[in-house]
């Protein structure tokens, strides 16, 4: 059982959880994830690592409440516990020999792309930040990432929040006055990874993409986090999160992780009954 | 007078058609009388073959000398002394390939049905004696294991006997291993498995779940944290894939990943909040026993048409035969001497058919059996919503990567003496880890030989 010690909600829809997990926290890198189950019966999802503490032996997961499992987990308040926490997985992103860096965040993603900035950051890293938002009200981190950015860019759907556009727009505006970059390092839904490796790749900068296909087990075992990249198949749970941009088959990753849609539809529909019938 | 049916009792079953909709347990182990007028069949040699054919070498004559004299808690010691999970082992081992295949009755006639009456010992004692506990006084010398499959529970099971303090680490939420993600409840029931882990757990094994060594903890921290020696019964969860077009379409699955989500996650209840995609028309790629649970899982889960279909012809089918029977009974279609070359999709990427080519069997390869060969132009296209990949697994190489000095083969497999030794001092291995996928009670033998290794090296410290 693994306790739940703080909890913060950052938007309407995403909420941010400390979970005290000692062990994690004393081995977490930027870029790795958890699994966790929220109950017993419940099933296995994975989240990536936000934040840790290793001094407190706490690790931060930010999330949105998309489905049956994160309405149950956004449920819970402090010092309640959930039944696994399974950790750090998977690669930690690769930060060494990164001098100028493009961090990109589209929307909850930005919970991912937050460390990263913060890592290259404290590495003595020039990091231009592109964060983008539907509106004003789903903005998430943006004075965390003003602190660790030497340029930030905050783009919205609607134009309620930072400039009207997308964060491609952002980047192709950077790469046009010139400005070259180690890596672009790209974090949200998969149709914005996948054009802002579209738009790199005709600069030809080189971009790594944070990869979140549906999970069980995260650790090589099922392989149903099976992506192909570069022609090959690769396993997200190890051989990832991270994969380079122009190499990964987005179209291939959308699909697959639309495979429980109608499921998914109908649990969160269960879900939502459960939880208001709780609260009555 | 023994009894000298050239019959061996049969197992009373769940027929095809109500077993078929449903996970419960197929065969439903002999009835007493069944089990006394089945070991009234035993000639008690004495030299008996069927020692020799077991893999751990329970001394089988005795334990059914036993069960003859209704000495049922008798008959039990005996097995224990040699095998740590008989009431899993009675269900799924291949007895006809091993003890039963050696027994002086199969000449003329059925060979003792060993095994059942493994499984009838085993299941009688679970009922008499829940959660007995053998205590015994610690030696205050820690052991890890890591992994709670078969050969993590042997080994862990010996080893508290003797006195160890040993805890196992899992890296799922269950331990158990295989013997909980893989073999689904209709062929081993999970009730029995957390029977066996509760014995252990009364004999003072601990364990903790959620636990991915190489990942949270090293090989080297578990040393650091003051364990003498490491067992490593990983196992060989990866699986493997055919590499051929299509194979990333939804509607594709591995046979670990299908088999994961309906006996670990539960799946097939109405309520679990594991998704798993209910369809119609399956075809499963591989002949082993692992293809034939995956493709009883899918029937049971409301499959219309549920195919095998495998490369090379029946006799190569590596399968049990008891397991082959069981699937052809219950309705499973066998598209043998086939092989699939591409997986079609229809324009949302979902599964729409299997292009599969004909085989013959041409000359023996190094395997010695008659390799498949394709004829041409005899393609063509099964319709299917869904295929599952049993193909094999093989280590999963976290450990390997994370664990300095530790030698493996190429493929993966660590290396081991014959007592289960590594390369690297204190840490010792067993199971499909080494081995490469094989059998439950292989990796019981391997558990239980690694024990008394890890019991030297500690004493000789």
């Amino acid at each position: 059982m693994y306790q739940i010690i703080h909890k913060k909600a950052l938007n309407p829809t995403v909420v941010e959880m400390k979970v005290s997990a000692p062990l994690i926290a004393k081995r977490a890198e930027p870029g790795q994830f958890v699994i966790l189950r929220v109950d017993e019966g419940g099933e296995r999802i994975p989240l990536t690592i936000a934040d840790y503490d290793r001094d407190a032996g706490s690790v931060t997961i930010i999330f949105q409440t998309v489905g049956a499992t994160t309405m149950k987990l956004a449920a819970k308040a402090p010092g309640d516990f959930i039944v696994d926490f399974v950790g750090p997985l998977g690669r930690p992103t690769a930060t060494d020999g990164l001098s100028r860096v493009a961090v990109i965040g589209g929307g909850v993603g930005c919970a991912i792309a937050y460390p990263v900035a913060k890592k290259l950051h404290e590495l003595g890293a020039v990091v231009h930040s592109v964060v983008g938002f539907r509106n004003r009200e789903l903005v998430i981190l943006e004075d965390e990432f003003r602190r660790v950015s030497d340029e930030f860019y905050l783009m919205s759907d609607d134009g309620s929040a930072g400039e009207h556009g997308l964060v491609t727009d952002a980047l192709r505006r950077l790469l046009d006055a010139g400005e070259r970059y180690d890596e672009v390092i790209a974090i949200g839904p998969l149709p914005m990874m996948k054009f802002v490796c579209k738009l790199t790749k005709e600069y030809n900068v080189k971009t790594v993409v944070s990869m979140n296909p549906i999970m069980i087990d995260g650790t090589g075992m099922c392989g149903c986090c099976r992506l192909t990249v570069g022609g090959k198949m690769k396993f997200a749970c190890v051989d990832g999160p991270d994969f380079d941009g122009h190499e990964v088959d987005f179209d291939e990753a959308m699909s697959r992780g639309s495979m429980y849609r109608e499921f998914e539809a109908r649990a969160r529909e269960h879900a939502c009954n459960l939880l208001k019938t709780e609260a009555d | 007078m023994p009894n000298m049916s050239p019959k061996m009792n049969e197992m009373p079953t769940l027929s095809p058609e109500e077993r078929s909709k449903c996970f419960s347990e197929v065969a439903l182990g002999y009835t007493e009388s069944a089990a006394l007028d089945e070991a009234a069949r035993c000639l008690h040699c004495k030299n008996p073959p069927c020692v020799t054919g077991c893999p751990v070498n329970i001394r089988i004559p005795d334990f059914i000398a036993r069960l003859r004299e209704n000495d049922y808690d008798g008959a039990y010691s005996v097995i224990s002394e040699s095998s740590s999970l008989p009431a899993v082992c009675g269900r799924v081992c291949p007895q006809e390939t091993q003890c039963e295949s050696k027994c002086v009755r199969g000449i003329k006639g059925d060979a003792v049905g060993i095994g059942r009456l493994e499984r009838f010992v085993a299941d009688r004692h679970n009922e008499t004696h829940p959660g007995e506990s053998a205590n015994k006084e610690k030696n205050g010398h820690r052991v890890a294991i890591v992994g709670s499959g078969p050969s993590g529970l042997a080994c862990a099971g010996d080893l508290a006997r003797m006195g160890y303090d040993v805890t196992v680490f899992e890296a799922l939420h269950t331990a158990g291993g295989v013997l909980v993600y893989g073999i689904p409840e209709f062929r081993l029931p999970k009730s029995i498995v957390r029977v066996e882990i509760g014995n252990l757990e009364a004999m003072g094994v601990k364990f903790e779940t959620d636990m991915v060594i190489g990942r949270i903890l090293s090989v080297d921290d578990l040393f650091e944290k003051g364990f003498e020696a490491v067992f490593i019964g990983t196992g060989a969860g990866l699986p493997k894939f055919m590499n051929i077009p299509g194979e990333n379409y939804s509607g594709v699955y591995s046979a670990n990943e299908f088999l994961t989500r309906v006996n670990l996650m539960g799946a097939f209840r109405e309520d679990a909040d594991t998704p798993i995609m209910r369809v119609q028309r399956v075809a499963v790629v591989g002949g082993g026993n692992v293809a034939m649970d995956a493709a009883r899982c899918a029937l049971r889960l409301g499959a219309q048409e549920v195919s095998i279909v495998y490369r090379r012809g029946e006799e190569e089918l590596p399968a049990r035969r008891e397991e082959i029977e069981h699937a052809k009974e219950e309705g499973i279609t066998f598209r043998l001497l086939t092989n699939p070359v591409a997986v079609l999709g229809d324009d949302k990427r979902a599964v729409r058919a299997l292009k599969c080519v004909k085989m013959t069997l041409g000359e023996p390869d190094a395997s010695g059996r008659r390799r498949p060969v394709e004829i041409d132009g005899s393609e063509y296209e099964l319709p299917v919503d869904c295929v599952i990949m049993a193909l094999g697994t093989s280590p999963n190489p976290l450990i390997k990567d994370t664990t300095e000095g530790l030698d493996t083969e190429r493929w993966g497999g660590i290396v081991t003496d014959g007592d289960g030794k590594t390369s690297r001092e204190g840490v010792f291995a067993g199971g499909d880890a080494v081995t490469g996928a094989a059998t439950v009670i292989l990796a019981m033998g391997a558990g239980k030989t690694a024990a008394k290794a890890i019991d030297a090296y500690i004493k000789s410290k």
